[in-house]
């Protein structure tokens, strides 16, 4: 049952990343990048790692990718233009792929001859404790000041964002809700006596 | 082999496990036929109107009626469409509306599967419901589903945050993920209820009510909000988008479409009696009168909890018909400047007094 269950998400992840990649239609392309998350948050299910799968969907496939799905079906790609560059980064491309292959292979590799593949499976504190808890006493005690460490240069990435996008335009009307609710009927109508003929004068 | 060591074998387990889901989802299906009919009769008596009238008693068959209506109907597809997104678009919000009741507890051990992280399944369920109106809108090649469809991808991912800290406090108040433990932490009659605070209100914990109640409030709005219900129905505001991302569906399309939508409403009025109105729990507590764990003890939570969600769904149907729409950056402040930080200051709040509380009690 595990098994099959296993092949079948295994076999997903593997085609929908190959799809991510051949896709002629860029928005296709996301999707496929989508479901092939969705798989691999299957595979964390399998592995008995569920909070994983589950921040997974949430973080990943719920917010990242539907920014990325937003951004790409804005964006007017054109086909023809795309593939007259592609000789002249065929080179860098090939030696950066190359590169990511040898050290996939090494992690790999790795796994198989003293990780959880070859049955040396991670240290295990209490086999009663649920996945959060592991997680959460080994962030918040072993790793403290890297966890910290790791907010703060995704606060000072999110603080460059702003920095560069930023733009205080004075001509642009904004509405200032707390300005609104509080105003009070004597700061907006006068009542005025109209002599005839003469007209209100500014 | 026997009869017992069949169903407790792999093939036996799936078997009862299908059934099951089969239960849930035809009995969340019938009684979204009743809930689609009472969410119009409410909207017609807020309108002085009479509503549907017509068909069977009361016109209690109305849905069923359109159901045929909408089954019956010719599927168009424009021509211009992406086919196969366009097709996967409903198909997807249906079965993510549906994916998301397998954990809802609906009585004393009465749940499909109790895992561990309940809460956040549901909430990454939910946050993949997304893209079905997403795909919808981009993959009918016209200019009003597009728009509402990147409309609503903002709205949705805007507001999840915001849900995501509400949640949290609630999950710190239990101490677990387990929906099922979630609820039997606020046994014991109303005044339990995570929506005052979840107990222990002498002394310091006092400091939980006010905090637990807006939140309740906040879970509320931003449930509207997340479900593109009015006043935040602004993929599909008609006079703006004419009908935003569903301009271009018809039939049974359209259809999966309005009951994946109905049964996200349903899902968030049980997600709210869960969290916050104690779920199964009588508000006054019943063990006395009968023995818990007995048929009729289990029978009657179902009906507390039926009772509630039908609560918290009039509550929807009211908002719709009384509140008007709100405009996009109106939305967008009340999402990201109003909704955001106070969840923050309610996480601190509520994880504060759970470490240092017992100091000053």
């Amino acid at each position: 049952m595990l098994a099959i269950a296993f092949y079948i998400l295994a076999a997903v992840t593997v085609v929908s990343g190959a799809l991510v990649i051949t896709a002629r239609n860029p928005v296709h392309s996301v999707l496929f990048l989508i479901l092939a998350f969705f798989s691999a948050a299957g595979l964390f299910v399998l592995m008995g790692a569920e909070f994983l799968a589950m921040l997974l969907v949430v973080v990943y496939v719920g917010a990242v990718a539907v920014l990325f799905l937003f951004v790409v079906m804005m964006l007017d790609v054109d086909f023809t233009k795309l593939r007259q560059g592609f000789a002249n980064y065929l080179p860098i491309g090939m030696v950066v792929g190359i590169l990511l292959l040898i050290e996939l292979i090494m992690i790999s590799s790795a796994v198989a001859q003293r990780g959880a593949a070859a049955g040396q499976s991670p240290q295990v504190y209490d086999a009663e404790m649920s996945n959060i808890e592991a997680i959460g006493r080994v962030l918040y005690t072993d790793y403290v000041y890297v966890f910290q460490a790791a907010g703060l240069v995704l606060l000072v990435a999110m603080i460059g964002a702003i920095v560069l996008t930023l733009q205080h335009r004075t001509y642009v009307k904004r509405q200032d809700i707390h300005t609104q609710v509080t105003r009070r009927r004597k700061d907006a109508v006068a009542i005025v006596k109209v002599k005839t003929g003469e007209g209100i004068k500014e | 082999m026997t009869d017992a060591n069949f169903w407790a074998g792999p093939w036996g387990w799936t078997i009862i496990t299908i059934g099951q889901a089969l239960a849930v989802i035809v009995g969340v299906m019938v009684s979204l036929a009743f809930l689609l009919w009472g969410d119009r009769k409410v909207w017609a008596g807020v309108q002085m109107r009479k509503g549907p009238n017509v068909v069977g008693p009361f016109g209690l068959m109305q849905s069923f009626a359109d159901f045929f209506k909408f089954v019956l109907k010719e599927v168009i597809i424009p021509a211009g469409a992406d086919k196969p997104v366009f097709l996967i678009a409903p198909l997807l919000t249906f079965v993510l509306a549906f994916m998301s009741w397998a954990v809802i507890p609906f009585a004393p051990g009465w749940v499909v599967s109790n895992i561990n992280v309940g809460i956040l399944y549901l909430f990454a369920i939910s946050s993949l419901g997304v893209y079905g109106i997403i795909m919808g809108g981009w993959a009918s090649n016209s200019k009003y589903p597009f728009l509402g469809g990147l409309r609503s991808a903002a709205q949705m991912v805007s507001y999840e945050v915001s849900l995501g800290f509400i949640i949290i406090t609630v999950v710190l108040l239990a101490g677990s993920m387990n929906l099922s433990d979630i609820v039997n932490k606020q046994a014991g009659g109303f005044w339990n209820w995570n929506f005052l605070g979840g107990g222990g209100l002498l002394g310091l914990g006092i400091i939980k009510l006010p905090v637990m109640f807006g939140m309740m409030v906040m879970f509320y709005i931003s449930a509207l909000a997340e479900t593109n219900r009015p006043p935040f129905d602004l993929p599909e505001a008609e006079s703006e988008l004419v009908a935003g991302y569903q301009v271009e569906y018809s039939s049974t399309p359209y259809l999966l479409f309005m009951i994946g939508e109905y049964a996200n409403i349903v899902l968030m009025c049980a997600m709210i009696t869960i969290l916050f109105f104690g779920g199964w729990q009588s508000p006054i507590p019943m063990d006395s009168i009968i023995a818990p764990g007995t048929l009729a003890y289990t029978l009657i939570s179902l009906g507390w909890f039926i009772v509630k969600v039908v609560f918290w769904f009039i509550m929807f149907a009211i908002a719709k018909a009384i509140v008007p729409r709100y405009r996009y950056d109106q939305l967008m402040r009340l999402g990201w400047k109003v909704f955001l930080p106070l969840s923050l200051v309610a996480v601190v709040i509520i994880a504060a007094y759970q470490v240092f509380g017992g100091n000053f009690a």
